[in-house]
């Protein structure tokens, strides 16, 4: 069970990854969201995994689950969803005021590598 | 007086100025100097209970955990300190009131002032090294805005900069080294690390700790070769040059040298690396001071040679020599003030201080005349004045130390030192005031009035009457202080006649070899023109800028605008990091068995699986990799219930259908289609990078699963705890609201934060250019024909008060079944959202008044509201409280306070999930989407009307 676990969570992660090193932002999002997945079930197998243990205390029972990381990843999930929210609403933003979703910063506007002179260097320009 | 107050009232003093800042400069100076002054008085207030040997303490417990506390002592030490700091400082007031012009923000300066004398005051006066490292911090950034106060200045801020970068690179070693030093000592409070001087000296991290520790004393108190920020600190108003950089924080190496002295001290390491240091400082310090033509910059040399004396001194070991370190420090305090307001007085009223263009001021500034040459002789060490006596000391402590065997070695070198101190200090008095008068001076020099030159008058009458009198007039003060920094009681006799010794006859070398180097000055300013010298500051820009350029470099190339670059970066790094961590780790093997692996779960995984290929596969379209994402979300879900986890299973069916809801919203703005556009070479290479990120992460997560804990989890606690403290079964729902209250706080925060971010970007979008583009809108995907179709219309009314009951429902069980505030919350929306799709957003508006806005705000201050509640019943924010409640007609139920709390999250939740919808359907309707008056396109009922 756990090798089932641990490769769903590898997998989910690799896709998440791939997909944010794409160049437009819905493919972020999807990453982003692939991703969360990965994080929350292995915040979730931290507490180690049970089958058929009762989720809630109850006269007689012999173990229980780990219900830390249960807690912590119930919000996780409600603030993935806030975020996930606020990307896809810039990524929306970000189309409709610059025409296109591409994630990357504009060529033109990077900072070309052989710029970097010394007058940038030393500071405020005192010298 | 208590001495933690003594240690306060200079930032007291501080507020002050600005508190005042209408009244003037006067005023200003004045409530600065009355602080000053009550503080000396109550650090004198000290002083019998000091000579008899006690030490002053005051404890206040701060973070004791981490072991440090506000304790403050004064033992001899600290008050030699606290009077040179506290006095000079009053006779530095006066000055400056004078010094500054009329155009220098004077509450600026005197706030500065006093926040350094507040911060140096706290190093000497603290009885912890922890809080010592605050004082200590807090003299670099003070110092770095005294240095910098002329702003408009290049030098003035290169030189601030320089000596904050040298100065807190010490501060920084010299924090690993008191942390090592206080783990030795088993405690971080002075007296106790004074008494463990065998466990520190006998300890394998005493010379590591030694070497950080001595690095921080060293690049304060300008050793070399850390010596070059001083003279490029002289840019600073004199004032500050004489307070700082000759009589205050360029000691604070020393004091803390000597302060630590009595553990130590006494090791081979000590004397090499020390002594060493300090003859090495001195020599070389008072060869360039020799060839300096600014005024101030010979000063700071001479004080970096200074400096040197004492620190050799103290790095000689011996009690004698501890003795005659500390009377120097007081005697160079004096002279060197002295000297440095004089240099600010020739400045101010000659209008240069170059050497060059000076000379023959003995007529014009008769006063200033007199007072910078009593400084001056007593800096070259001539009887009667206090300079002779310490350096006599020092000559003869040095006949005493041998240097790899060589004994007459340091006592030579140190000589050489003395010779070249004689030849600056003489050369201060001939070519400044001696000599023909000029005619060319920038201003008609004269005697400045009486606020300028009482300051340094002073000084240099103790100079007299310390050198007349070394026993009644300092040796009281020295007593004390060698005593508390030997550890046993010191009663030096300080005399100005001790017969024929051999330090009376190096004296007398140095003198004459003084006067003869003066007289050949200008041969050996042509030789060392003609030598080339390595320049300290060049060599320091340097470095900046290389150590600049590579940070630049670096930075520039994984976040040049591209974000894939800089998150394949980060995720190699973290897969680098966690393969080291664990090739270093020490994993012993599996020690949990494994789960067998049933059929069901088996093809759950299988989809899970197939779903993530084809998703990543078929991403590109992206209608279809959203169905493939609510498969996932499905299967991540059913994983939970398997697991035993139906809380979050709930959650995570509730968020996927909202989240699929959104994206879908947005997708409608967006393109349908990604297209290819990196090569395949590139893809590839992600690909790689991906899969080795999966790969340790998944095996990351195996390990630990196939691992046993290593400690016993804290949820031991919280299962056994759970219904006795909060009073309810389900365990998880009672972490959320009262273990964990605090973090379900912050997030429900958080969320509502993040859906006012949400809003707030519409508004922006809307009001912009994109709403213009919005509602000029032609959509690219066609649309259908009947939107708001009767099935779905008929079955969400139908749904939404069953829905309701079902929100309800798993709300108040959340308390002891699965449920809770987030997932009602969740449930709800999701209800209401179904609406919103059926009818359109706009008819569903129409029909309800809930303003989201509010439901998040009252859904925090809820949360916030029960919390508080706790306080009035005397416990902890957020502690909750159960009882049991008989209503007639139905069953005894509980009633938690935590509901209240769980309240909130529910507001909260369908607050930030409605208006985070909310907000992409106003982008729908300025894009002309048609606002319907009914609910549903094709209604039969109106057919079979009509």
């Amino acid at each position: 069970m756990e090798l089932l676990l641990s490769s769903a969570i590898g997998m989910l992660t690799a896709a998440g990854v791939y997909l944010i090193l794409r160049r437009r932002s819905f493919a972020v999002v999807l990453g982003m969201t692939m991703l969360s997945y990965a994080i929350n079930l292995f915040l979730f197998s931290t507490g180690r995994l049970v089958v058929n243990a009762p989720p809630v205390l109850r006269d007689g029972a012999a173990s229980y689950t780990d219900p830390l990381p249960q807690a912590l990843v119930l919000t996780a999930i409600v603030i993935s969803f806030g975020m996930t929210a606020v990307v896809v609403m810039m990524a929306l933003g970000a189309f409709l005021e610059g025409g296109d979703d591409r994630v990357d910063m504009p060529r033109a506007d990077r900072l070309p590598a052989d710029s970097l002179s010394a007058d940038r260097m030393s500071g405020d320009g005192d010298a | 007086m208590s001495p933690a107050l003594i240690a306060a009232l200079p930032f007291i003093g501080a507020l002050l100025p600005g508190l005042l800042i209408r009244s003037g400069r006067d005023v200003a100076a004045i409530s600065c100097a009355t602080a000053t002054f009550i503080a000396l008085l109550g650090l004198c207030l000290h002083i019998p209970a000091v000579m008899a040997g006690e030490v002053v303490t005051a404890r206040f417990e701060w973070l004791p955990s981490l072991g440090l506390n506000a304790n403050f002592r004064i033992d001899g030490l600290g008050l030699l300190f606290g009077i040179l700091i506290l006095g000079i400082g009053l006779l530095i007031i006066a000055y400056a009131r004078h010094y500054l012009s009329r155009q220098d923000p004077a509450g600026v300066f005197y706030t500065y002032l006093m926040l350094f004398q507040g911060a140096m005051l706290g190093i000497v006066l603290s009885d912890n090294i922890l809080l010592l490292l605050v004082f200590w911090e807090l003299t670099s950034l003070s110092s770095f805005l005294l240095i910098g106060y002329w702003k408009h200045l290049p030098e003035g801020r290169q030189g601030a900069r320089m000596a904050l970068t040298v100065t807190g690179m010490g501060g920084l070693a010299m924090i690993a080294g008191m942390l090592i030093l206080g783990n030795i000592a088993g405690s971080f409070d002075i007296t106790d690390i004074l008494q463990a001087r065998e466990a520190i000296q006998a300890s394998p991290y005493y010379l590591p700790a030694l070497l950080l520790i001595l690095l921080g004393a060293f690049t304060k108190s300008a050793q070399f070769p850390f010596h070059f920020w001083l003279p490029h600190a002289m840019a600073a108003p004199t004032p500050v040059s004489a307070y700082l950089h000759s009589a205050t924080m360029v000691k604070a190496g020393l004091f803390l040298m000597a302060r630590l002295w009595p553990v130590l001290s006494g090791t081979p390491e000590w004397f090499y690396i020390v002594a060493t240091t300090g003859l090495a400082t001195m020599v070389l310090a008072a060869w360039i001071a020799i060839f300096r033509d600014d005024l101030k910059s010979l000063l700071a040399f001479s004080t970096v040679s200074h400096l040197g004396l004492i620190t050799m001194l103290l790095g000689f070991g011996t009690e004698a020599a501890a003795v005659a370190a500390v009377f120097h420090i007081v005697n160079h305090a004096t002279f060197k003030a002295a000297l440095f307001m004089t240099a600010g007085i020739i400045d101010h009223e000659a209008g240069t201080r170059s050497i060059a263009r000076l000379g023959g001021l003995r007529r014009l500034m008769p006063i200033t005349f007199v007072i910078g040459t009593l400084a001056a002789l007593s800096m070259a060490g001539i009887p009667p004045l206090n300079g002779f006596l310490s350096k006599e000391l020092m000559l003869e402590q040095a006949t005493h130390a041998a240097w790899q065997g060589h004994p007459g070695l340091v006592a030579a070198t140190a000589t050489l030192g003395a010779l070249f101190s004689v030849c600056y200090s003489l050369r201060f008095v001939w070519q400044v005031f001696l000599g023909p008068e000029r005619q060319d001076y920038p201003h008609r020099p004269h005697d400045p009035g009486f606020g300028l030159w009482s300051a340094p008058a002073l000084l240099a009458v103790l100079v007299v009457l310390i050198g007349l009198f070394p026993d009644s007039m300092a040796g009281w003060l020295v007593a004390a202080s060698a005593s508390a920094v030997t550890g046993t009681a010191q009663h030096p006799h300080l005399a100005l006649w001790h017969g024929v010794t051999p330090a009376l006859m190096l004296s007398a070398v140095a003198l004459a070899g003084g006067v003869a180097l003066l007289a050949l000055n200008r041969r050996l300013l042509a030789l060392r023109a003609a030598m080339a010298w390595p320049e300290a500051k060049a060599i320091f820009d340097a470095i900046t800028r290389a150590v600049t350029c590579a940070a630049g470099f670096l930075t520039d190339r994984l976040t040049n605008g591209s974000m894939a670059r800089a998150f394949a970066a980060f995720s190699l790094t973290v897969v680098l990091c966690g393969l080291w961590a664990f090739s270093t780790g020490g994993w012993q093997g599996a020690t949990r068995p494994m789960l067998p692996i049933q059929p069901v779960p088996l093809v759950g995984w299988v989809l899970l699986m197939v779903a993530t290929c084809c998703m990543v596969a078929f991403h590109r379209r992206r209608i279809l990799a959203l169905v493939l994402v609510g498969i996932i979300g499905l299967m991540v879900s059913v994983s939970f219930i398997y697991l035993s986890a139906p809380d979050l299973a709930l959650t995570q069916i509730s968020v996927e259908v909202v989240t699929v809801v959104l994206l879908l919203l947005a997708l409608n703005f967006l393109p349908k289609f990604t297209v290819i556009e990196s090569p395949d070479r590139k893809r590839g290479l992600d690909a790689f990078i991906a899969t080795l990120t999966g790969l340790g992460f998944g095996a990351l997560a195996y390990v630990i699963m196939r691992s046993d804990f290593a400690f016993s989890p804290i949820s031991e606690y919280m299962l056994a705890n759970s219904y006795k403290l909060g009073g309810g079964d389900n365990v998880v729902n009672v972490i959320l609201v009262d273990f964990r209250g605090y973090d379900t706080f912050g997030e429900i925060t958080v969320l509502g934060i993040a859906a006012l971010t949400i809003f707030a970007l519409t508004e922006t979008l809307l009001a912009g250019a994109t709403g213009r583009r919005l509602r000029n809108w032609v959509h690219d995907s066609r649309r259908a024909g009947d939107r708001h179709p009767l099935m779905l219309v008929v079955v969400t009314r139908l749904v939404l008060p069953i829905a309701l009951v079902v929100g309800l429902y798993i709300f108040l069980r959340g308390h002891n079944m699965p449920g809770g505030g987030f997932v009602a919350g969740l449930v709800v929306s999701v209800a209401l959202v179904s609406q919103y799709m059926a009818s359109g957003f706009a008819w569903a508006q129409e029909r309800q008044k809930i303003n989201y806005h509010a439901l998040i705000g009252a859904g925090v201050i809820a949360a916030g509201l029960t919390g508080i509640g706790a306080w009035f019943a005397g416990l902890p924010f957020l502690t909750s409280t159960y009882g049991y409640v008989k209503l007639p007609g139905l069953e005894e139920f509980e009633l938690a306070s935590a509901m209240g709390f769980d309240l909130g999250v529910f507001l909260c939740v369908v607050g930030a999930v409605m208006l985070a919808l909310n907000s992409l359907s106003r982008i729908a309707r300025t894009a002309g989407e048609t606002v319907n008056l009914h609910p549903m396109d094709i209604d039969p009922s109106k057919e079979a009307r009509r």
